[in-house]
């Protein structure tokens, strides 16, 4: 085999300086920022100073944790039974996975609120059969619902992916072997399909725990999740050292539990919680 | 059995699209409210088009989304060209785990860190109006590279090693390889990559709010502004309009053979 030539062994340096400005320098600065003051001196006053947001990580790891849970207890049987149906179903049903993660954020939640607003399309109904109101935005119940809605797809899609990949003569051969459904249900269909679980839970979790967009609005302004912290500390050069302390903690927090439930995935794909997104666009 | 699998599926399928679906019906509601539907009409569509700012931040939007992805994708490509030849295992592994930062960070924290980079540069500069067209570009072609480049490595893992030694045994000069016989081969993952980034970029809101100023605004960052206070009924239009081109170009790549077949992002 030839050796690389120069050309080649230099075409990823512009890759490699990109990276190291502009992903390595702002992880040093977020470090940095999170270990000085504002005049730029050390300091673990900002650190310290994290046991006062110590609810704000607590409700959104709560919050992020029940979207998650219920994402997969909707999206699993839905991803099965997708896969269930014929190609031509499947594939529109595909679309309609996909149309929601296509569409932005922002409008998502803009249209579930447009549903559940006081002055909403549901309460106006309510309203007219003469029923109680229902105050879900401003609640804790609407910013989960919010989280749900917005990233259920998100669950969907990758084990859809994995349960269209799986091999019908596994379930035919465990079937003759003597398995229940149940049986074939946990012992084959759910093992084989976990990477596509694991995958789902991290791009639901991952935004989930990090969204200031939904709890703005859903929430109302009531509610405060680590990300409406982060985004309000963004806001002011004085408060940046406290901004990057909490951000820093968080990143810490994520690539702790991805890390942990990489492990539980046999399967060796890179930790990509978005790329299911594009992974669906061509199939 | 198949018919409670049905009806499960169209059951989440209606929830997940009835707040669309309102979105969209009263988006052509004249009284301009949701408690009461006086009839079809345009005017909130009318509204939207008059809205100078809503034209500037589509515009802006687009000119982002082409040159970040275009950007992305020329040093994506020879990245994953430099990668798939680096001898050294460590460098390979290092320069993947740190490209793939920005894929696996919550958004919100790749949106601080880059604005704690400009801030600390502006700092050094001694100016204050940092933000803008640059920073954008910046931050859009950094988390559009791991697209590019995964999109393009499965490429290149792909491509047969004695196509390239062929031509150099025939006088090509590696470049004149890499130009004529490998990159036809691997341009189906470039063009994956380039509308895959294109599309992060056009979506992409919370990085493009850290890094943003108010005399650069996306699309996403308009909607954000229009929001953050009232209801406003040219916002439905506009989320109408974005949620049906979307569908289209769905369905068209979805269902139009061929086109779809080549891609493939992973």
């Amino acid at each position: 085999m030839k050796k690389g030539s120069l050309f080649q062994r230099l075409a990823a340096a512009p890759h490699i300086l990109w990276a190291i400005m502009f992903i390595v320098f702002p992880m040093i600065f977020v470090l940095f920022f999170a270990f000085t003051d504002a005049d730029g001196n050390f300091s673990f006053s900002n650190i310290t100073s994290l046991s006062q947001y110590g609810h704000v990580f607590v409700l959104s790891i709560a919050f992020a944790l029940i979207a998650t849970v219920i994402c997969l207890i909707i999206g699993y049987p839905l991803a099965y039974f997708m896969s269930k149906q014929s190609p031509r179903a499947q594939k529109m049903l595909m679309v309609l996975v996909m149309l929601p993660m296509w569409c932005n954020l922002l409008i998502r939640t803009y249209a579930l609120m447009a549903l559940l607003d006081n002055g909403g399309l549901l309460n106006s109904l309510l309203e007219a059969l003469g029923l109680d109101k229902l105050s879900i935005v401003g609640t804790n119940f609407g910013v989960i619902l919010g989280m749900i809605y917005d990233f259920l797809p998100y669950m969907v899609l990758p084990i859809f992916t994995a349960m269209t990949k799986l091999d019908p003569k596994f379930i035919e051969a465990s079937q003759d072997l003597g398995c229940t459904t149940w049986q074939t249900m946990t012992r084959v269909i759910m093992p084989l399909t976990a990477s596509g679980v694991i995958s789902g839970i991290t791009m639901v979790f991952v935004p989930s725990i990090s969204t200031f967009y939904i709890s703005q609005k859903l929430g109302a302004g009531k509610i405060d999740l680590v990300g409406d912290t982060i985004e309000r500390l963004f806001q002011n050069p004085s408060t940046y050292n406290v901004g990057a302390a909490i951000s820093l903690v968080m990143m810490v927090l994520i690539i702790i539990s991805v890390t942990i439930m990489n492990r539980f995935s046999d399967d060796k794909q890179p930790g990509d919680p978005k790329a299911g997104k594009g992974g669906g666009i061509m199939p | 059995m198949k018919f409670l699998q049905r009806s499960y599926i169209v059951l989440v399928f209606l929830l997940l699209y009835i707040p669309i679906i309102v979105l969209i019906a009263f988006s052509f509601n004249e009284a301009g409210s949701l408690a009461e539907y006086t009839g079809f009409s345009l005017v909130w569509y009318e509204e939207l088009f008059a809205d100078e700012e809503a034209l500037t931040s589509l515009r802006n939007s687009l000119v982002l989304a082409v040159s970040s992805s275009l950007i992305a994708t020329v040093i994506g490509t020879f990245a994953a060209l430099g990668l798939h030849r680096m001898k050294s295992k460590w460098i390979k592994g290092s320069v993947n785990t740190v490209t793939n930062i920005p894929m696996m960070n919550p958004d919100i924290v790749t949106g601080v860190s880059m604005m704690l980079l400009f801030v600390a540069f502006a700092g050094i500069l001694g100016t204050s109006d940092f933000l803008g067209f640059g920073t954008m570009l910046i931050a859009h072609v950094t988390f559009n590279l791991p697209y590019v480049i995964l999109s393009v490595m499965p490429r290149f893992k792909a491509l047969d090693v004695s196509l390239s030694e062929a031509a150099q045994d025939l006088g090509c000069t590696p470049s004149q390889a890499f130009f004529k016989v490998e990159l036809p081969e691997i341009v189906p993952g470039i063009v994956s990559g380039l509308m895959l980034g294109f599309t992060m970029s056009l979506d992409d809101f919370v990085i493009s709010h850290f890094v943003s100023s108010p005399d650069f605004q996306t699309l996403p960052l308009y909607v954000y502004n229009q929001t953050a206070h009232n209801v406003k009924f040219s916002m439905y239009a506009l989320s109408a309009l974005i949620v049906i081109t979307i569908l289209i170009i769905l369905l068209v790549v979805n269902f139009a053979g061929s086109f779809g077949k080549k891609g493939g992002a992973k």
